[in-house]
């Protein structure tokens, strides 16, 4: 076989990877979706889960999902803003910042399990926090904030240098200017970035299994007291997530419908999951052009 | 006195803001660092107290084929040898790897020297998509159709290494892959020009020079998969088939180190040895994932000297 | 291009009637271990304009910026010496950087305006500073606008966004947002190096109104420029300020040779 013969072979066969990986991802998402879709409907989203009969829903699951998602955003937002201004901001090239540096890389690259073990350790054990809301929160935390911080870090470095010499000349503090200035100028950035941070934690079971605990509860969703035990935002109460509900049930679920709950949940995570992908994506773009719009 | 003179020897308010800012900011990198260092302190007292407190034999800890704590062996030492799960974790790692490497690299290869356009407007996302998907849904998927395939294709249970191995493939496809671009893209252009100039097809010219070039980058993609392969927990722990044996072939029962974790750990009593030997395996995961850091770092100090 | 002594200078003496703004005493400015500004003394006197001109790397954006310690942002730099501004040395740590910065206030080589509104650009640091009153900040936004004579061309919309503007419109809102902070001194770095030719007139133009308020320091790397609107000169080279004097005289008789071949062209 001389070259010319070679290099068309290559080429085909690069094509035929390029073919198979999107044949992958959409008999992935086809599968998901087919099986999923049918058993999606309002009940199905709305209504509690069933441990030994068939038609549960996995509406307790969703809000878990979400409430924790935001209560972790919360917490970890404004640290990693702090972080990233930080490192982006303050940090001098010695020793401390590499320091620093490498314990965000091995945060960043530790096994989600680890993190969620070391969750269940302190914050379900050695504070009491038992299986909750909380706990879960401060495990995803973890496990989010060092993609967050880099995020941060990264959006801020886009915004040169002359914007913050510019509010320095005026008199004002670096952090004011920070603050003020570069951070509403990176904001597209930092926005793609923390959607697509939800987008994580919405999908992490194994940083939850051990910490958020694996059974939900019933909930009274007239009962919007905090300090209420069956009230949904009671940060003290167990809750399994949509995604930890998903790994439950395949492992261990008896339900009889396991495989089309699994199936639905699936597909509403998936859809989930692409929801924040088109949103990170559309926030992103429209903010960027909004700051940069000529008029 | 003059005001001015006078203001300037006082401290101004923004002065102040800026000491409270590099405080503030400060604080909150502090904190991640803390938890880094608590994750460690923490993770090691459990983890070693299997050796310490248990007495455990590290040795035979890693080399022993017989995981049943709560069983002791003739001599009366507990019987944890974490083998079976050292090799299940190594053994879907590497196959997976192996597997995954050349999908990614020729996916990479098409996406910036055959068809830049289709890659950015097709594969591009689509990478970014299987990205995003939640590592449940993978397991889910393994479970339902990967696991009943093998155990028709090739009988048995269908749970094992090759399903983990089949799950784990397609989880760190994208991450190797989109960093396998990056590290093409990075190879100037005047290399493949000087390549193609002297008559080389393309192919010679990616296979000879292209790839050469982007090497160390590359491997840092593959090495970055292996780290996440190694340490996913649930999705492997699904199709797995969890049997802490060692496993005879691909197709039978066998666990690795996240997948006892996760179905353990809530099993057992804090402080029994059955419990000190689980976070003995976390230890062990915990620094498996340092060792695939200081890998990274290596290979990007080799790419740098080149 | 030969090496010229660094010894071989010439400083203008100032009476003891003419008023000093600020003055440098034995600058020095460190780049790590590198000295890159070998100990500079000048004076520059009230309400006048006086340029900085040298060829790349001669120290004198350097020196332009180490008076309102813009390079304390730079890591690794370092300058000792003295500078006396209201009797005070500000090189000092005694002295807070950011209120002395209010009073000397700087342009840069790039127009960095913020991605803000133009209103905003120039009333953002004065509300910063405490100025709510939405009156006196109209007021302020009019008179630095026009000050910077790019009123007229923006009144009618003061919301469009500061980056709309062309380069030398751009410019002179950073003019504008610099006299908003009312500054005894306004330091500027090459400010019409990245513009072309028409609004480089304007700003010049727009210079040579503010000096009846102000005392302007320019570094510039166009010598007509320097010729046209400067009242003093300095002449930097290697990190030295060679000669410094009256323009009229830099650009006619020069004392020494370094600035004779530069400013007629011989090098830079």
């Amino acid at each position: 076989m001389d070259a010319k013969q070679k290099d068309k072979l290559a080429t085909g066969i690069l094509y035929a990877i390029a073919g198979i990986i999107v044949l992958l991802l959409a008999s992935l998402l086809g599968y998901i979706l087919i099986q999923g879709l049918p058993h999606v409907s309002w009940h199905f989203l709305t209504s509690p889960a069933k441990a030994f009969e068939a038609g549960g829903g996995i509406g307790i699951q969703l809000f878990n999902s979400v409430y924790l998602l935001v209560l972790s955003m919360l917490i970890s937002v404004p640290i990693a803003l702090g972080a990233g201004i930080y490192l982006a901001e303050y940090a001098k090239a010695n020793w401390i910042t590499d320091v620093v540096r490498t314990a965000i890389e091995i945060l960043s690259s530790l096994p989600s399990v680890v993190v969620g073990l070391f969750g269940f350790l302190v914050f379900v054990l050695q504070f009491n926090f038992g299986f909750s809301i909380l706990s879960g929160a401060l495990a995803l935390t973890m496990f989010n904030l060092p993609l967050l911080t880099r995020n941060v870090e990264d959006s801020l470095r886009q915004v040169s240098f002359a914007q913050r010499e510019a509010g320095l000349a005026l008199g004002l503090s670096r952090w004011e200017t920070v603050i003020h200035v570069v951070i509403p100028e990176s904001l597209p950035g930092i926005i793609t970035g923390m959607i697509l941070g939800a987008g994580r934690v919405f999908g992490e079971a194994a940083a939850l299994i051990y910490t958020a605990g694996q059974s939900a509860p019933a909930l009274n969703f007239s009962d919007w007291n905090p300090f209420d035990i069956a009230s949904p935002l009671n940060p003290i109460r167990p809750a399994e997530t949509l995604a930890v509900h998903i790994w439950k049930i395949n492992s261990e679920g008896i339900q009889p419908d396991a495989a089309a709950v699994s199936a639905g949940a699936s597909a509403v995570l998936i859809l989930a999951v692409l929801l924040f992908n088109i949103l990170a994506r559309f926030l992103g773009n429209r903010l960027y052009r909004k700051m940069t719009a000529e008029s | 006195m003059d005001p001015i003179k006078e203001a300037m020897l006082h401290r101004s308010k923004a002065a102040k803001l800026e000491r409270r800012g590099r405080w503030i900011s400060f604080t909150c990198i502090s904190i991640i660092v803390l938890v880094v260092v608590a994750i460690f302190s923490f993770v090691a007292t459990r983890g070693l107290a299997t050796f310490f407190d248990n007495k455990v034999n590290l040795w035979s800890f890693l080399s022993k084929t017989t995981w049943s704590p709560a069983v002791k062996d003739a001599h009366g030492a507990p019987q944890v040898g974490a083998l079976p799960m050292i090799v299940g974790s190594f053994g879907v790692t590497f196959l997976s790897a192996i597997v995954a490497t050349p999908f990614a690299v020729g996916a990479a290869i098409f996406m910036t020297e055959i068809s830049p356009q289709v890659g950015k407007r097709v594969l591009q996302p689509v990478i970014e998509l299987l990205v995003g998907i939640p590592s449940v849904v993978y397991g889910f998927i393994g479970l339902s159709v990967v696991v009943p395939l093998i155990r028709n294709v090739f009988g048995g249970t269908g749970f094992g290494i090759l399903a983990g191995t089949f799950v784990l493939f397609v989880m760190i496809l994208p991450t190797v892959t989109s960093m396998t671009v990056d590290a093409l893209s990075a190879v100037p252009r005047h290399y493949r020009e000087a390549s193609l100039a002297l008559g080389g097809t393309r192919w010679q010219t990616i296979s000879k020079v292209v790839l050469r070039a982007a090497m160390p980058g590359i491997l840092t993609g593959v090495v970055f998969g292996m780290a996440r392969a190694f340490g996913e927990a649930l999705a492997v722990q699904m199709v797995i088939g969890n049997a802490a044996l060692l496993p005879q072939n691909l197709i039978s029962p066998a666990s690795t180190l996240t997948s006892v974790l996760t179905s353990g750990i809530g099993n057992t009593v804090m402080g029994s040895l059955e419990n000190n030997a689980l976070w003995s395996l976390a230890l062990l995961l915990l620094l498996m994932s340092l060792a695939f850091n200081l890998l990274i770092r290596w290979i990007g100090k080799k790419g740098e000297m080149k | 291009m030969q090496n010229y002594s660094l010894t071989d200078t010439y400083l203008k003496p100032f009476d003891a009637g003419q008023e000093i703004a600020i003055a440098t005493k034995d600058l020095k400015v460190f780049y790590g271990e590198k000295e890159a500004i070998h100990g500079v003394s000048l004076p520059f006197e009230r309400y006048k304009i006086t340029a900085l001109i040298g060829a790349s790397g001669s120290g004198k954006s350097t020196f332009l910026r180490s008076l309102n310690r813009m390079n304390d942002n730079i890591e690794g730099t370092k300058v000792t010496g003295q500078i006396m501004y209201r009797d005070l040395d500000i090189n000092s740590n005694a002295v807070d950087v950011y209120e002395m910065r209010k009073h000397i206030g700087m342009v840069f080589q790039r127009p960095n305006p913020f991605a803000k509104s133009i209103y905003d650009n120039i009333t953002f640091a004065p509300r910063r500073f405490g100025e709510k009153r939405k009156a006196v900040l109209d007021e302020l936004v009019e008179t630095s606008l026009k000050q910077a004579a790019l009123w007229d061309q923006v009144k009618d919309d003061l919301n469009q966004s500061g980056l709309s503007l062309s380069g030398g419109q751009q410019q002179r809102l950073c003019i504008a947002r610099a006299i908003a902070m009312k500054p005894d001194i306004l330091l500027l770095d090459e400010p019409a190096s990245a513009l072309d030719p028409i609004s480089t007139a304007t700003v010049e133009e727009t210079l040579l109104r503010l000096k009846d308020d102000y005392t302007i320091i320019i570094v510039t790397h166009n010598m007509q420029q320097a010729a046209r609107i400067s009242d003093y000169t300095a002449f930097f080279y290697s990190g030295t300020a060679i000669e410094y004097d009256e323009t009229r005289k830099i650009f006619t008789r020069p004392k020494i040779k370094a600035t004779e071949d530069y400013v007629s062209g011989h090098f830079g």
